[in-house]
């Protein structure tokens, strides 16, 4: 079995989402065992970029705190090295097109295989662009994750068909953030993708509190949260590392009240 | 690989969540495109709203200063809201109207496109608003003005580094947010498949009209067509009934800024490499780890970090060359240019006045050189005033 297939073994998985670097990498690190202690399923690590166009103010502003502080992708890649030294939760890198195309495709493929990565989110990399970098990966054992929208209609079986380690699903219409209401039918969406194949499903964007975690989990197979996470980062600074283990023990419990639903 | 290419650049580059607006749009301009009603209606609405054909101008004291090639200004200036950016406007903002959409949003960086989409959503009725960086609603405080004048909504950008591509970048975040009934108008070739050939196809009236017009009054086409390079919409504009015709040198003039030995430049050929941004895979400044450069320029039209992927395959093709020019070069350009032909051209069209300047003396007498004057200079004239010391209050 597939490290990322054991992420949706432990009941409703829980995939929290948090920029590298914010506050420091080494904060990042104590994050990543304080979620998994946590209950984390998977772990998204966010390798910021300068022009962040799916994101929303609060990861914009996580990646801009990120690379004032001279954060590069081998730095990022140093810090992975120690996380596999001490845990082996999945981890998948979430990034921009370029950031992964001017280091090189095949080459960040490779670092990001030896690091033990799992999976790597591009948000900017529609299906019919994919392969390009889905092949590199593929050939390392690491799942480029497809991602589908309230606006995908008619393309979520096509993208469902080609889909590796999961189906990022999501939420709503605009850019990463905290939302009060989630009103596009996420069941429909996920019931298209499990017509088409047997792959995990997983809702992103907008999802911040453990009611919304508990209804979104008994729609799908996971619930990913970003925003509220980096929030607490920007929150707490240096000692955010309590609060965000608390929360995400929160939402986990969420996530697998959401599953017996 | 997806369609939209330009040799290796170009493509989609987008959040899937806009795959299917773009979709769309492509269906909706190949069918409209090739359509005699739309293009009549288009047609009517450059030449009787616009005041297309723009005239193709002999500079004459220019000429005889420099004592090289006859020199003729394509006179994009002399277009309703002063530049060449209705082109583009006029088509898009009917298009999104045969698309049944209702509201209009676009980025700006000088002002000129916002004022040119928020007269055409007057024009037809559309709600419009538009993202320009904070830094840029300083430099232009009058396009401001205008756009909110004509109806439009203006959204100051903070983000990032409060530029051009910024507005780009939150443009695009709002069309995620709302799309059934809103058409993103990109202002120039660059972005997602198919904005830059969209974009392309409605500018490229500018060389449909160079080569009439110089075949009418030279009997043969010009030996070398200079035009500004931002994204490049003017100069893909300029360059396009061109391309197959090999005597006829292309050239794109790109802002150095401070020089592109400097940190302080937006010259993307000169100093930017390959990358993925913005949609589209071309030509970018960027460091090593592929973050976007904050680039400068004088110029708020031309400081963009980035180029239409077109021209990043002209470049690669060797069919067009890209110049760099300085701030330095563009202001004495506007002085050189207000002063011999009592034409006050825009600080980013006397980036390509600038070349010409170095380039017409070099060449013979009975050579021609085009410079299309993309836009009129009105909106710089308290910026060029700062940076020689004088304050303006306008």
């Amino acid at each position: 079995m597939s490290k990322i297939e054991q992420v949706f073994e432990n009941g409703k998985a829980f995939i929290p989402f948090i920029t590298c670097g914010d506050p420091s990498l080494d904060i990042t690190e104590e994050l990543v065992y304080a979620m998994e202690r946590a209950g984390a399923d998977l772990i998204e690590l966010g390798i910021p970029f300068s022009d962040p166009t799916a994101e929303g103010p609060v990861i914009q502003a996580a990646s801009m705190r990120a690379l004032s502080g001279h954060v590069t992708t081998d730095d990022i890649f140093r810090m992975a090295e120690r996380i596999r030294e001490n845990s082996h939760i999945p981890l998948a890198f979430m990034t921009y097109a370029n950031v992964v195309f001017s280091y090189g495709i095949a080459r960040f493929a490779g670092r990001a295989a030896d690091c033990g990565i799992d999976a790597v989110i591009l948000p900017d990399v529609p299906y019919e662009e994919k392969e390009e970098f889905a092949s590199e990966f593929r050939r390392r054992g690491i799942a480029l994750i497809s991602l589908i929208a309230p606006t995908s209609r008619e393309r979520i079986r096509m993208i469902a068909r080609e889909a590796e380690g999961f189906v990022y699903c999501v939420s709503s219409l605009g850019v990463t953030g905290m939302r009060s209401q989630i009103t596009t039918d996420v069941g429909e969406m996920i019931r298209l993708v499990k017509e088409t194949k047997e792959v995990p499903c997983a809702i992103g964007f907008g999802i911040s509190t453990p009611e919304q975690a508990e209804e979104m989990a008994a729609k799908a197979d996971g619930v990913i949260v970003g925003s509220a996470i980096v929030e607490l980062c920007r929150k707490y600074g240096e000692d955010c590392v309590p609060h965000v283990e608390n929360y995400v023990r929160e939402m986990k419990e969420a996530a697998l009240r959401g599953g017996v639903k | 690989m997806a369609d939209g290419r330009f040799g290796i650049h170009g493509g989609r580059y987008i959040p899937e969540t806009l795959m299917n607006a773009v979709i769309e749009l492509e269906e909706v301009y190949n069918h409209y495109k090739g359509d005699p009603d739309f293009c009549e209606e288009l047609e009517n609405l450059l030449n009787n709203y616009a005041g297309r054909p723009s005239l193709l101008y002999y500079a004459k004291r220019m000429t005889e200063d420099l004592g090289g090639a006859k020199i003729y200004l394509k006179r994009e200036d002399l277009n309703h809201t002063g530049a060449h950016k209705i082109n583009n406007v006029l088509g898009q903002v009917l298009l999104a109207k045969k698309m049944g959409k209702t509201r209009v949003i676009a980025e700006t960086g000088a002002g000129q496109h916002g004022v040119a989409t928020a007269t055409a959503a007057a024009l037809m009725d559309m709600e419009c608003e538009v993202f320009m960086g904070e830094e840029d609603t300083r430099r232009q405080a009058l396009n401001v003005y205008r756009m909110r004048l004509l109806g439009a909504k203006v959204h100051p950008v903070v983000s990032g580094t409060a530029t051009l591509k910024d507005a780009v970048s939150e443009t695009m975040r709002e069309w995620t947010r709302r799309i059934s009934d809103t058409h993103y108008v990109l202002g120039s070739c660059m972005g997602p498949h198919p904005f830059p050939t969209i974009v392309r196809d409605f500018q490229a009236v500018i060389s449909r009209e160079i080569k009439e017009q110089t075949l009418q009054r030279e009997g043969r086409l010009p030996d070398a067509v200079l035009a500004c390079v931002g994204g490049g919409s003017n100069a893909i504009g300029s360059f396009y009934h061109f391309i197959d015709m090999p005597g006829v040198r292309l050239i794109g003039c790109e802002a150095a800024g401070r020089g592109i030995h400097t940190a302080e430049t937006a010259a993307t050929i000169a100093t930017g490499s390959l990358g993925i941004f913005h949609g589209m895979k071309s030509y970018f400044c960027q460091d090593a780890y592929g973050q976007i450069a904050p680039v400068y320029s004088i110029s708020a039209g031309l400081d963009y970090p980035g180029i239409g992927p077109e021209h990043a395959n002209l470049y690669d093709t060797g069919r067009a060359e890209y110049v760099a020019v300085t701030d330095e070069e563009a202001v004495e350009a506007f002085e050189y240019l207000s002063r011999t032909e009592g034409i006050i051209p825009a600080i980013e069209s006397a980036h390509a006045v600038a070349y010409a300047r170095k380039l017409a003396p070099s060449m013979e007498k009975d050579q021609i050189m085009v410079v299309t004057l993309s836009g009129r200079g009105d909106k710089d004239c308290a910026a060029i005033a700062r940076y020689r010391g004088e304050d303006l209050y306008e």
